[in-house]
């Protein structure tokens, strides 16, 4: 049996160029807290970027591959989504 | 760079690329913008290049592209827990000249293709992200980039910016997408010897194979994975419907590691070494979600019009096809000196008369109709594993015997009547 590989070990493998600011954005904070009991950003974000903390929502861009899942699945389309600066961001050298 | 080009493409993958090639070959002025540190560098594809289409653009472009191996045989097998009903076709006409397809990194070669399109003479501009698209009395005339001073103008911009497709969202040609109408992959590059490779998937050297994963792959939610031979390394993924991951609170790299795991699986790939990580989406929202193609000086191409075939898992192909479609639309509107709409419509005809708008229009209901009807995934593949092992497991009984504990397997008879209805409508959506 394969040791089951955790999403911190992937996202290991992968190169980020990070900007200094975030390119993602939780409009409403309040939603999250209050609106949102499932929180399903944080179950479905395939690079974990979206970490519930007690109150409020963490939002670790500099992981984040940039997919737009979390823009088109926020039940409350509560995510400003835009592309990192032109070079920054995620950086695939393979696949 | 000069303030206005004949024409702007924004996002250098197989899409843009192939529309900027095709253009600068005909001597148009062309940008082609990407907002990566280079093309590829945030494309992500399960891997399987087709020939066809690619060739259509550059004939024997396989004699020098960075390609990983040709597919001789592809696979498809339907997977329960611990066993899986393979169907394969291997055909060594596949593994030379013309070839069928071919296994492709996207990262090496997406950025060989952008170079051919630039010793065409297209001008390539990388780490620019296009904002949004400069409207004047109603007809884009450029765009807006994040650089300083970063405005373009040009008779005619491309939207070729990928499954987000957030420029023609700008533009009001589609809503925001729903769950249901894309997929997000997850996949692995995973370091293997060739030797090792070629050895567990019955190749000769430099020979390469896909398998296409259904069933219990996705633990049954709609979707597939896939495992692609590289020339040393393997592609691993698993990709489901959005709304599927959502509905079932399933993350996705924890279905990725269950695919790895998979006892059908775990085999292949043992003792390789990960050596990437990468997410995307993929447009799944076929025929009807084909938002509007073409305006006033705007095309849209690729993954950002939705052109891809889910079931045949197509969708370079279409991207490649829509890029050359839409320059040989901008070459007849150049002659013309006009860049209208009702010009540029020429784009969405032949788009729908090629394959593309054919073979879209053929599975127009299936996406949904396996995603309404879960049974598919959730119990036929189970029970079709179930026939298989009973049939061929050789314990005394006599076939009849078998034939008559398969169909009772089948359920009652409201179940079997359910499951033939079940047989016709899948017939009737993938006809």
């Amino acid at each position: 049996m394969m040791k089951n590989q955790t999403i911190e070990e992937k996202q290991y493998l992968v190169r980020f160029n990070a900007d200094t600011k975030s390119h993602l954005h939780v409009l409403d904070p309040n939603i999250c807290l209050t609106k949102c009991p499932d929180k399903i950003c944080t179950i479905f974000c395939p690079a974990s970027v979206y970490k519930w903390e007690e109150i409020r929502m963490h939002v670790g861009y500099e992981g984040c591959h940039e997919c737009g899942s979390c823009r088109i699945g926020c039940p409350y389309e509560n995510i400003k989504w835009e592309y990192p600066r032109g070079g920054h961001g995620i950086v695939f050298r393979l696949g | 760079m000069p303030e206005k080009f004949d024409c702007i493409v924004v996002g250098a993958g197989p899409a843009g690329t192939a529309c900027a090639y095709e253009l600068a070959k005909a001597g148009v002025n062309v940008l082609l913008l990407e907002r990566g540190e280079y093309p590829g560098s945030k494309n992500v594809m399960g891997g399987v290049l087709y020939r066809k289409m690619m060739e259509d653009i550059i004939p024997e472009f396989y004699k020098e592209a960075p390609l990983e191996r040709p597919i001789v045989e592809q696979r498809f097998m339907m997977m329960d827990k611990e066993s899986a009903v393979t169907f394969s076709y291997k055909g060594l006409e596949w593994g030379r000249e013309p070839y069928n397809n071919f296994t492709v990194l996207r990262a090496k070669f997406d950025q060989w293709f952008a170079e051919k399109a630039v010793e065409q003479g297209a001008l390539l501009v990388c780490e620019t992200v296009a904002l949004e698209c400069i409207v004047e009395n109603g007809r884009v005339v450029g765009v807006r980039t994040d650089r300083p001073d970063g405005d373009v103008y040009a008779d005619v911009v491309v939207l070729a910016d990928g499954v987000n497709s957030l420029l023609a969202k700008q533009l009001g040609f589609h809503r925001e997408w729903r769950p249901d109408e894309v997929a997000l992959a997850t996949m692995e590059i995973l370091k293997l010897d060739k030797g090792i490779i070629e050895d567990r998937f019955n190749l000769e050297p430099g020979q390469g194979c896909t398998i296409e994963l259904f069933g219990d792959a996705t633990k049954g939610i709609l979707g597939t994975g896939f495992l692609y031979t590289n020339k040393d390394t393997l592609s691993i993924g698993v990709g489901t419907l959005l709304s599927g991951l959502i509905k079932h609170k399933i993350k996705p790299y924890e279905l990725l590691e269950y695919v790895k795991n998979h006892p059908m699986i775990r085999p292949y790939i043992q003792g390789s070494e990960p050596i990437e990580y990468l997410a995307h989406l993929i447009p799944e929202g076929g025929y009807h979600s084909i938002p509007k193609v073409a305006g006033h000086g705007v095309l849209v191409v690729g993954d950002a019009a939705q052109l891809v075939n889910a079931i045949h898992r197509e969708g370079s192909n279409m991207a490649m096809t829509s890029g050359r479609l839409a320059a040989e639309t901008i070459i007849m509107a150049k002659e013309y000196n006009d860049f209208s709409e009702s010009m540029l419509d020429h784009y969405r005809m032949k788009l729908m008369e090629s394959f593309i708008g054919q073979d879209l229009k053929k599975y127009k209901d299936a996406t949904h109709h396996f995603d309404a009807f879960p049974q598919y995934f959730e119990r036929y593949i189970p029970m079709m594993n179930r026939a298989a092992s009973q049939m061929f497991t050789v314990d005394g009984a006599s076939k009849w015997e078998k034939q008559k504990k398969i169909w009772r397997d089948f359920g009652s008879t409201g179940e079997k009547l359910k499951l033939a209805r079940d047989v016709i409508k899948a017939w009737r959506v993938m006809k």
